[in-house]
């Protein structure tokens, strides 16, 4: 199982993100536990600057706007 | 080039409608269309080729090249990429964040976050399109100057003493390691083809974004342009008695908006013979000088430096709104 965190400080955009995480992974058939974190001093640590940004097993890999489907498919399927 | 929008708005209003000129309705109905059909074109155009061209300027690269950077060049360099990116206010926090952990003085990163929200390319080109360049140039060196000495400032009083304990450590931290670990990263080189997907997305992210400020900004605009007594603000402000622009800083407060709604308002208050000065000040108060923005600040400042900055914005606001009286009328 996965454990994914999408950082940021809770605007639309970071809500948007979840969900689409959560619809792609239901689609394929993965099991994810989505959190949302939105604690200031928990996103400097990752190093973001950008939000909504998506932390996937503790590794950063999107900053900056809601993902592309496409992204997300293929960051699951690893 | 304008032109032609003045003309679609006589045509709809006088012809397909059939308003008389001249009358409160048809000029307040006339100015909505004019501005409306210009800025939205313009949004469409301009900030599709402004990205295009910005794509490869990101927060990262540019506190990568601030971070180890002199401090007298730092507020200029800071308030200067404050004008030219822009982002959600809801970045702001892990911007400032990002900023401090990398050892950039308290200073520099407000210089870049205080000009970020009142200059930026949909502000400047709503800017030259309905108050001309003239107009737009003082905007811009208003809104950096105040950036570069309210960055000036903060670090003069020694701010970071004032910051949220967890984002003084990282501060504290970083400076001993003077940005070794930044700066190294090498640009991504960028296709045309992702220009145009980064161009197209933030046209619509932007467009999205301000749409109905557009209209809330033009309507009150167009409201006052046909409604207040032609005259009326003349009278009782035109001679920039000193205590109107304080008085309009404080108005601005509790008003929230941001650049794109304020600007037709601005265009309607200088049309209607307030004084430069206090229509700048009004205006640099409404977009940068917000409750709920400062609310958000709480989470990386204390309450003393939270004051502090808002009574820094209010004087700076107030003196340049004097200065620019000052010259104007003795002109």
């Amino acid at each position: 199982m996965k454990t994914i965190k999408v950082l940021g400080s809770g605007c639309s955009k970071c809500i948007q993100t979840a969900e689409k995480i959560k619809k792609a992974a239901d689609g394929m058939g993965i099991a994810v536990e989505v959190n949302k974190e939105t604690d200031a001093e928990t996103i400097m640590n990752y190093g973001v600057m950008r939000t909504p940004a998506v932390v996937i097993d503790e590794a950063l890999v999107h900053s900056g706007s809601v993902p592309a489907e496409a992204d997300i498919r293929s960051w699951l399927a690893e | 080039m304008f032109e032609i929008f003045t003309l679609f708005a006589d045509w709809v209003v006088y012809d397909l409608f059939g308003l008389v000129r001249q009358e409160k309705l048809g000029d307040a109905l006339h100015f909505f269309i004019e501005d409306t059909t210009k800025i939205f074109v313009l949004l469409f155009v301009m900030i599709y080729f402004i990205a295009l061209v910005r794509a490869s300027l990101d927060v990262e690269r540019i506190r990568n090249f601030l971070a180890g950077k002199h401090r007298a060049t730092g507020y200029v360099l800071g308030a200067g990429f404050g004008a030219i990116t822009p982002f959600c206010s809801c970045s702001s926090i892990p911007v400032f964040l990002g900023f401090t952990s990398a050892g950039i003085p308290v200073g520099i990163t407000m210089a870049f976050l205080l000009t970020s929200p009142l200059i930026n390319e949909v502000a400047v080109l709503l800017l030259v399109s309905l108050l001309g360049w003239e107009f737009t140039l003082l905007y811009v060196i208003a809104g950096v100057t105040v950036g570069i000495f309210g960055g000036f400032f903060l670090d003069q009083i020694r701010a970071e003493r004032w910051l949220q304990p967890f984002a003084a450590k990282a501060y504290q931290k970083a400076k001993g390691k003077e940005a070794l670990a930044f700066g190294q990263q090498t640009a991504a080189v960028l296709s045309m083809r992702e220009r145009h997907q980064f161009a197209k997305g933030e046209t619509m992210e932007i467009i999205g974004r301000v749409w109905k400020w557009v209209f809330l900004g033009v309507g009150l605009g167009a409201a006052m342009h046909g409604f207040v007594p032609q005259g009326w603000l003349e009278e009782h402000l035109g001679d920039g008695q000193w205590w109107s622009v304080p008085a309009a800083v404080l108005l601005g407060i509790p008003l929230y908006s941001n650049a794109t709604g304020v600007i037709p308002v601005m265009e309607s208050l200088l049309v209607n013979g307030l004084p430069v000065g206090t229509t700048l000040a009004f205006c640099m108060s409404t977009v940068a000088a917000s409750f709920p923005e400062f609310i958000l600040l709480k989470q990386v400042m204390q309450w003393k430096l939270l004051a502090t900055l808002f009574l820094m914005l209010l004087v700076s606001f107030t003196l340049v709104g004097w200065i620019l009286n000052l010259t104007y009328l003795i002109k």
